[in-house]
Formats: structure tokens, C-alpha cells, sequence
């Protein structure tokens, strides 16, 4: 009688959804980078043209948007970190499961500090 | 070593010394038109990954975190950063690590999903054609910036210009 497969070391834990997350905060970040590398090079226009531009970041809904963004670049930086550990380090495949749980929960500090910091001076009187 | 014994794919060519760290031939998969690009492409995420932390966590805290934070963002901000070779030498660095990490991990993507030869040609003709087209523009724009720029003859307003 077939059985359930038995569980996996990657498939559907904690190394198939790093991947995934790895992933989608990459190309996030790549495309935001694309816009952004466009949005400063209106320096080159002219000042007041950079400076409307630039304006557009500064209201309610983009400072969530700066937000999530710094969370997925924030995720990226941890776990790539995690990744050059898993691949260099001894015991770093060993430890890869950790590892991950470190780097969610440094994420969230950082995460609770930048919010804190960035929603009050975006969402602060100005 | 007897024959039943399964070799494994790195003990080197039979009878050879195993954990040789030597790949045996069969087992190869470079052929010899890539060259190690690969593996090369591979250092290059995990070198430029440990910059990239480096230089974007610096810009996000002193662009977004320091003084008024995103207020203080505008034309002057950016004339200032930039009068220093410091700021111009770190947001070049941002420029091209974050660009060739991107557009490498970007690669690697199209090389995982797109199952067609063509499809997967050009999709990642027009990544290679976009990114090209930012990097060139933004060492552009780092290199040429002028804090006051003059229009025939005339000062654009918000420059910053000598009184």
C-alpha cells in the first residue's frame, strides 16, 4: 500500500522556503534598483526636477512602501550572509536550520528599529 | 578496491587516492567553451554579497536614519554627498556591485524558468541591454554631476551655486 512520502531534508522546510524568500526579496530589490538608479540621475536634469521627483517618496503610503522594501532588503542581507555561512563554514550546512531562526530574528529587531526610526520621521510633522 | 564498490564523483580516476579532491573525467560537468564562468559567477555573489551589506546598510542609516531622515532628501543632499570623492567612491561601488549581483541573480532565474532556448536567449538579452543602460547612466551621472548647473548662461533655480 503506497505510503505518504517520508519528509525531506529541503522540500517544504527550512531550506526550500529561504530559497523562496531569497528569491523574491532579490528581484524586488533589483527592480526597485533600476527605478531608483533612474529617479537620482534627475540630478543631471535639473534640481528642481529631482527635487519633485524625489518629493513622491515622501508621503504616507511610500514611507510603508520604503519600509517593506528595507524589509526585504534586510531579509536579503541576513540570509545571504546565512548562505556564505552554509557554503564556507564547516559545520555551516549542519547549523543551516539555526541559522535561519537567527537570521529571522535579527531581521525582526531591525526590523522593529528601522520602523520605529523611518515611520516617525516620515509620518512626523513636517 | 573492489570492483562492486560504487566510486564516488570526486575519488579521482580508478585505483586513485579517494578524497583526492580531482573530479573524475565522466563526471565533469564544465565543458570546455564555459570555462569556469560558473563557478566564478557563484564567488562573485558571495564576495559582492558581504560588500553589498557593507555599503547599502551605510546609505540606508545616513540617508534615511540620520538627522530628518528622508526629509532632509533633496537636490542640496545630494550635492553635498557628492562633493565629497568619499560618497562618490561608495555610491559607484553601490552602483556596479548591486547592478552585476542583480542582474546575475536575475540571470540565474531566467536560466531556471524559461524552458524555451529562445525564450531564455532573449529574455536575458533585454536584462543584459537594461542593465548596461544604468550602469553607463549612473557612473554617468556620479561623474558628471554639477552642483550648479547653468543653463545659457542662466542658473538653475535650487542649484548650488558660489554666491
Amino acid at each position: 500500500m503506497p505510503t505518504k512520502p517520508a519528509g525531506t531534508l529541503y522540500r517544504g522546510r527550512e531550506g526550500m522556503w529561504s530559497w523562496v524568500g531569497h528569491r523574491i526579496t532579490g528581484v524586488v530589490i533589483f527592480f526597485f534598483l533600476l527605478v531608483h538608479v533612474l529617479d537620482t540621475s534627475l540630478v543631471r536634469v535639473s534640481p528642481e526636477a529631482y527635487t519633485a521627483v524625489i518629493g513622491a517618496y515622501k508621503n504616507p503610503l511610500m514611507a510603508l512602501g520604503e519600509t517593506g522594501l528595507v524589509a526585504a532588503i534586510v531579509f536579503h542581507a541576513f540570509n545571504g550572509l546565512r548562505i556564505i555561512a552554509v557554503d564556507f563554514w564547516k559545520k555551516g550546512a549542519k547549523y543551516q536550520r539555526q541559522m535561519l531562526w537567527v537570521v529571522l530574528g535579527l531581521w525582526v529587531v531591525t526590523m522593529v528599529a528601522f520602523a520605529i526610526r523611518h515611520l516617525s520621521l516620515a509620518l512626523g510633522g513636517h | 578496491m573492489s570492483a562492486t564498490e560504487i566510486q564516488s564523483p570526486r575519488s579521482g580516476q580508478i585505483g586513485g587516492k579517494p578524497e583526492s579532491g580531482k573530479i573524475a573525467p565522466k563526471y565533469r560537468r564544465n565543458g570546455s567553451s564555459r570555462g569556469n564562468f560558473e563557478m566564478l559567477a557563484w564567488l562573485f555573489m558571495r564576495l559582492s554579497g558581504v560588500v553589498l551589506v557593507v555599503l547599502i546598510f551605510g546609505h540606508l542609516i545616513v540617508n534615511l536614519l540620520v538627522g530628518e531622515g528622508i526629509h532632509a532628501i533633496d537636490f542640496g543632499f545630494v550635492a553635498g554627498k557628492w562633493a565629497d570623492p568619499f560618497w562618490q567612491f561608495w555610491d559607484l561601488a553601490m552602483l556596479w556591485l548591486a547592478m552585476l549581483h542583480g542582474t546575475n541573480g536575475v540571470r540565474t532565474i531566467i536560466n531556471d524558468y524559461a524552458e524555451k532556448d529562445s525564450t531564455r536567449f532573449w529574455l536575458k538579452m533585454v536584462l543584459y541591454a537594461a542593465s548596461a543602460v544604468i550602469i553607463i547612466l549612473g557612473t554617468l551621472v556620479i561623474f558628471t554631476f554639477n552642483p550648479c548647473p547653468v543653463v545659457d548662461g542662466v542658473q538653475l533655480p535650487g542649484g548650488f551655486c558660489p554666491a
